[in-house]
């Protein structure tokens, strides 16, 4: 069985849905995020691909396109000590506080 | 005749399969050519090891890479399209035997 | 099987490139996790506000109309092809596409009128980025994914393509560091444009090879 992300010739009937969503913001900034991390060897691209895979299938399937990026860089700077979980989960916090 | 340092084993035109892995982490060979016999098409030259370079490996020793090219005929039981349809994907030496 | 597609959440910033996204919006779960992701990271001196909107930059200053200008000199110029075959790397720099060393490589492939080539990446979304700007959605979904590398034709018939069946399509699955850039055919009745209006008539379909570029309007009668 292939794993999830190994997506070559998966039966499928659909047709390719060819409308294309305005890219939000955050999208922008993750996909620099990323960029910025890799330039100062923080994440390789290998890294961001291997955190990918690792979501849960189900997840995968339903998650877009930056919402799996933004997993796997979290999950990998985690991983490597650059920041904690706990840190992150608190920042949300704050930011959403502030916001109210 | 073994692959010394940077030496490439196969050149275009070689025939090769794929090897069929059980790898559970990180790889780079979809499924769909692994078993499959192709044919050497570009030979890349060495690059780092996307299996070691996942987990903040160095990625060393590098690997040759190849592009390989399938039949489609052979790839898909029910392909629909004429015979000489290809599919090529990139692949390391490592997941590759002389066929 | 399913193929989801999702959006991703849809917070109400539409598209901003402003650098301070709060604007005290409401913003989505993953829209929030970024914004704490990139506050924690400058906090921490980890990298700068400067180098994320340069990051930003560098990706949005590249486009379609970047690639379409490699292949309108290839089309023109047979030298300038036949390095950009060789060493694309090397042949796209010449016109002012430096990639960084630790960018992945280049490989331009040759439409013909035996061949067609159509690029896709079955395990993620590789694509050259560096060249022609981030890749549609229709490249990331998991039916292109699925589909490019079983059903090419069909694919390309969606896009508005009929490949003979004397002509072989070859499918290049971006699997390793290698991105692949498809030159396409020149459009027949095209010997008197110049090479900006060649460059007009490609499209990013045709170099991701799901379809050809633009035939030109036929010149009015005198």
């Amino acid at each position: 069985m292939p794993r999830v992300h190994d997506r070559g010739g998966w039966p499928t009937d659909e047709p390719i849905d060819r409308s294309e969503h305005q890219i939000m913001d955050w999208e922008l900034r993750v996909s620099a995020i990323r960029q910025v991390l890799g330039q100062k060897g923080l994440l390789r691209s290998d890294e961001l691909r291997r955190g990918i895979e690792s979501i849960k299938p189900s997840r995968y399937e339903a998650l877009g396109y930056y919402e799996r990026w933004t997993e796997s860089i979290e999950s990998i700077i985690v991983e490597k000590g650059v920041l904690t979980r706990e840190e992150i989960d608190q920042k949300v916090a704050d930011l959403e506080a502030q916001s109210r | 005749m073994a692959s010394s340092v940077g030496g490439a084993k196969f050149r275009r035109g070689d025939r090769v399969r794929v090897l069929s892995l059980d790898v559970k982490g990180h790889m780079r060979t979809p499924w769909y050519i692994q078993g499959k016999t192709g044919v050497i098409e570009r030979s890349h030259g060495p690059y780092l090891n996307p299996e070691s370079l996942a987990y903040g490996g160095s990625g060393l020793p590098a690997q040759p890479l190849y592009l390989v090219r399938f039949n489609q005929l052979e790839v898909w039981e029910g392909y629909t399209g004429p015979g000489d349809d290809r599919v090529l994907a990139d692949v390391f030496e490592h997941w590759l035997e002389p066929a | 099987m399913r193929n989801q597609h999702s959006h991703g959440d849809h917070s109400n910033e539409q598209g901003s490139s402003h650098p301070d996204a709060s604007q005290g919006a409401e913003l989505g779960h993953y829209a929030r996790r970024v914004q704490a992701l990139e506050a924690l990271l400058t906090e921490k001196g980890i990298c700068t506000q400067g180098e994320i909107q340069r990051a930003v930059e560098e990706t949005e200053a590249r486009s379609p109309a970047d690639g379409a200008r490699v292949v309108a000199r290839a089309w023109v110029d047979s030298e300038f092809k036949a390095r950009l075959l060789a060493d694309a790397k090397a042949a796209v720099a010449e016109l002012g596409y430096e990639a960084a060393a630790d960018l992945p490589d280049l490989v331009v492939v040759e439409n013909t009128d035996k061949q067609h080539h159509l690029v896709v990446c079955t395990l993620c979304s590789c694509y050259p980025t560096w060249l022609l700007g981030r890749p549609p959605d229709w490249y990331k979904s998991l039916t292109y994914r699925s589909r490019a590398v079983a059903d090419p034709r069909g694919v390309t018939r969606e896009f508005g393509l009929e490949l003979e069946p004397n002509v072989e399509v070859r499918v290049l699955d971006s699997t390793a560091d290698i991105r692949y850039l498809v030159l396409p055919r020149r459009p027949d009745g095209t010997e008197g444009l110049s090479e900006e209006e060649l460059a007009k008539l490609v499209t990013r379909d045709s170099m991701v090879g799901v379809s050809n570029p633009h035939v030109p309007e036929p010149a009015p009668a005198d």
